[in-house]
């Protein structure tokens, strides 16, 4: 008998006896256990389900191909994550004061969040008063956006928009970077909000131009961006729509993934080159309570970006290969009934962005399942991301979990899952088509009607919901989020009267010259968008112009 | 005693088009029998009142997941003026607790926070349409 079959028998004698044990130890029959992909999770991994032989193939080194240790070489030991929190309430002003406190208490980047008006395309004077800055700040104008960036250094800080197209909060950047003599080539901050796909599938309300003209918008932005502000990331693709929606992990990463190979192929097919621009799309993903299950889903989505992008379009830069990504906690795992459990599970789900190598990352206030983050629960939102990032030691070292024989285990099956869902896609023509034709949808809704499903029969326990109740009266009272109604009001005349002040003429020009360059596909319609905002138009003027001219977009047909 | 099936109009009034819940719901009133008329969101008011009065719904089913339920009871107004009283309206969603009393003021029949079941919201439907057909035949 050899020396390696020896040490073979050994082990091979221990597991029958522990499979034995165990066995004694569990009710029998035993329930399957699965995670939320679906994959069966087994009770303990060991090296005949991964072992270090593997290493190089399945992991190599961060910053190293097939990156699924980490995109960058040092990581949080370079530099940690961004601390992002999204900031969106009432008027201007009250933004302004929300971002500062943020950034005076650890944020180190804006994420700025318009109120539901701006989502729809309107500006506020078309909307019932008593809907505005609930769940986002009312910023219509160039002027409303010098008010609310007041005293932040533009060059400075990454400054998230969630911005559909047509992108009408970077114009405002971009025109306000100008009037400070800070040059476009100075600006870091990501177009978010730009996937339109993910908005057709899920999240409908950012949803404002047909398919194709959202396609031509964008397209134009990533060649406009990537010639005058290089250091603004013009995409990010969005999976944490289609997981707030129902989408399983799995199915999340591999429909997101489908919607970046489209996004990619449709510029290449207009003629860019994918290494000059693919480096600026990121992505932006829920991290939900089911901890290894998103490490795993992470992991295995930088191994499969890299891939993909070599195997289908040649990528050969390494800044291309890196799957860059924003994270936030997930929503839907937040209950309304006993809120202060939510710190505890945003700070689980957080940990899952860290252990999972996020780049960045908003954490939510216990409150956001019910309403916009009161000031004190926002700060503790980002402190629980101080106390992970600066107390527990996890960003010391490099994917802590990298080499767990289960960990890896997840990331193959994850990995394969998601592969299963991109060809599903490829079969059915591309993510464009998948979406047009309602595939994703369809596939989306079947898993949360199971899930719900689970959480109805119990099987799914959600704390506080439908296991650990407590009587009605002993559920704490919040105060909840309402912007000033004053305040409001004086946002309406601050519209009117810079309405009526700007020159007419000047705004006929601009709003011309936008039609017309919407209308010729050898124009460029952001830099027309610019120019529109920079003679004086709305937010609300530009998106009904495009409106016009590209179609209105409804997910919902014959709407 | 009328035991056709109920007629439910589920939609949402507003800005928010989150769909996950109230297409979850409208599959479970399918479910329990009802007829199910689902509208897109961003509805205007008028438009509910409208289909409302086309579709003679006995129920209206707002979902409200980002404070449009605030316009609820500018819902409720129109109604009244538009003689449509005897319609059931139900709200589902993200209601603070703090909006309850001038939501229930206003003649929201009921209010589903979440973890309500399916099951619990059909039921309660059921009951408050039973309520409201009782009261026709008395009249």
């Amino acid at each position: 008998m050899s020396a390696s079959r020896q040490a073979r028998m050994i082990p091979d004698q221990s597991l029958a006896r522990w499979s034995w044990e165990y066995a004694q130890q569990v009710p029998q029959p035993e329930i399957e256990r699965r995670n939320r992909s679906g994959i069966v999770v087994k009770p303990l991994y060991t090296p005949q389900d991964w072992d270090s032989s593997r290493y190089q193939a399945d992991l190599g080194y961060p910053g190293q191909a097939p990156y699924a240790r980490g995109i960058y070489p040092a990581m949080y030991r370079g530099r940690t994550w961004s601390r992002r929190m999204l900031v969106g309430l009432g008027t201007p002003e009250d933004f302004n004061l929300r971002q500062k406190e943020m950034l005076a208490s650890g944020t180190t980047a804006v994420n700025f969040i318009p109120c539901n008006s701006v989502f729809r395309g309107y500006d506020i004077d078309e909307v019932d008063p008593l809907l505005i800055g609930t769940c986002g700040t009312a910023v219509n104008t160039l002027d409303d956006m010098r008010i609310a960036l007041d005293g932040i250094d533009l060059g400075a800080v990454s400054l998230g928009m969630n911005d559909p197209s047509p992108f009408t909060l970077a114009a405002f950047v971009m025109l306000l970077a100008e009037e400070q003599n800070t040059p476009w080539s100075d600006l870091t901050g990501t177009s978010n909000q730009a996937d339109f796909i993910s908005h057709y599938v899920a999240n409908h309300m950012f949803y404002r131009l047909s398919l194709e003209g959202s396609r031509r918008v964008l397209l134009d932005h990533i060649r406009f961006m990537a010639a005058q502000a290089p250091g603004w990331n013009t995409l990010s693709i969005v999976g944490q729509h289609m997981q707030q929606a129902g989408a399983t992990p799995a199915q999340t990463l591999g429909f997101t993934l489908s919607s970046a190979l489209w996004y990619v192929d449709s510029c290449c097919r207009s003629g860019m080159n994918v290494d000059d621009f693919v480096h600026r799309f990121t992505f932006f993903f829920d991290s939900s309570i089911s901890l290894f299950e998103e490490v795993a889903k992470f992991r295995a989505g930088r191994r499969l970006w890299a891939r993909l992008l070599r195997e289908r379009f040649g990528a050969k830069s390494p800044r291309s290969l890196r799957f860059k990504f924003h994270a936030q906690t997930s929503g839907v795992d937040l209950t309304q009934q006993q809120p202060i459990n939510n710190i505890a599970r945003v700070a689980l789900q957080a940990l899952a962005a860290v252990l999972g190598g996020a780049q960045s990352l908003h954490t939510d206030a216990y409150d956001e399942a019910l309403a916009t983050p009161s000031p004190e629960t926002a700060i503790i939102a980002i402190m629980t991301q101080n106390i992970i990032a600066e107390e527990t030691g996890v960003a010391d070292v490099i994917d802590p979990l990298g080499g767990s024989y289960y960990l890896e285990t997840l990331t193959n099956e994850m990995e394969q899952k998601a592969l299963d869902v991109i060809e599903s896609v490829d079969s059915r023509g591309g993510m464009f088509e998948a979406v047009r034709t309602g595939f994703v949808q369809a596939q989306i809704g079947e898993s949360a009607r199971q899930f719900q499903e689970k959480v109805d029969s119990g099987e799914q326990t959600v704390v506080g919901v439908n296991k650990y109740r407590l009587p009605e009266e002993e559920e704490a009272d919040m105060p909840i989020y309402r912007p000033d109604q004053r305040a409001i009001a004086a946002q309406y005349e601050r519209l009117a009267r810079y309405k009526k002040e700007r020159s007419q003429a000047t705004l006929r020009r601009g709003l011309d010259e936008l039609a017309r360059a919407a209308g010729d596909p050898a124009r460029n319609v952001f830099g027309a968008v610019i120019e529109a905002i920079r003679s004086g138009a709305t937010h609300g003027e530009v998106v009904g112009t495009l409106r016009t001219e590209l179609g209105f977009g409804s997910p919902y047909p014959g709407t | 005693m009328n035991d056709s099936p109920i007629r439910v109009l589920l939609t949402k009034i507003g800005l928010d088009g989150h769909d996950r819940g109230i297409r979850l719901v409208a599959t479970g009133l399918r479910d329990a029998g009802m007829e199910v008329i689902l509208t897109p969101p961003w509805m205007k008011i008028d438009d509910v009142v409208w289909i409302a009065l086309q579709e003679d719904v006995q129920v209206i089913g707002i979902s409200s997941l980002s404070c449009d339920h605030l316009v609820v009871p500018k819902l409720m107004q129109r109604l009244r003026e538009s003689q449509l009283d005897d319609v059931v309206v139900v709200l589902g969603g993200i209601i603070p607790k703090c909006d309850v009393p001038s939501l229930m003021d206003s003649g929201v029949a009921a209010i589903f926070h979440p973890g309500t079941s399916l099951d619990q919201i059909a039921s309660e439907i059921r009951n408050h349409v039973a309520a409201r057909r009782l009261v026709a035949a008395i009249a």
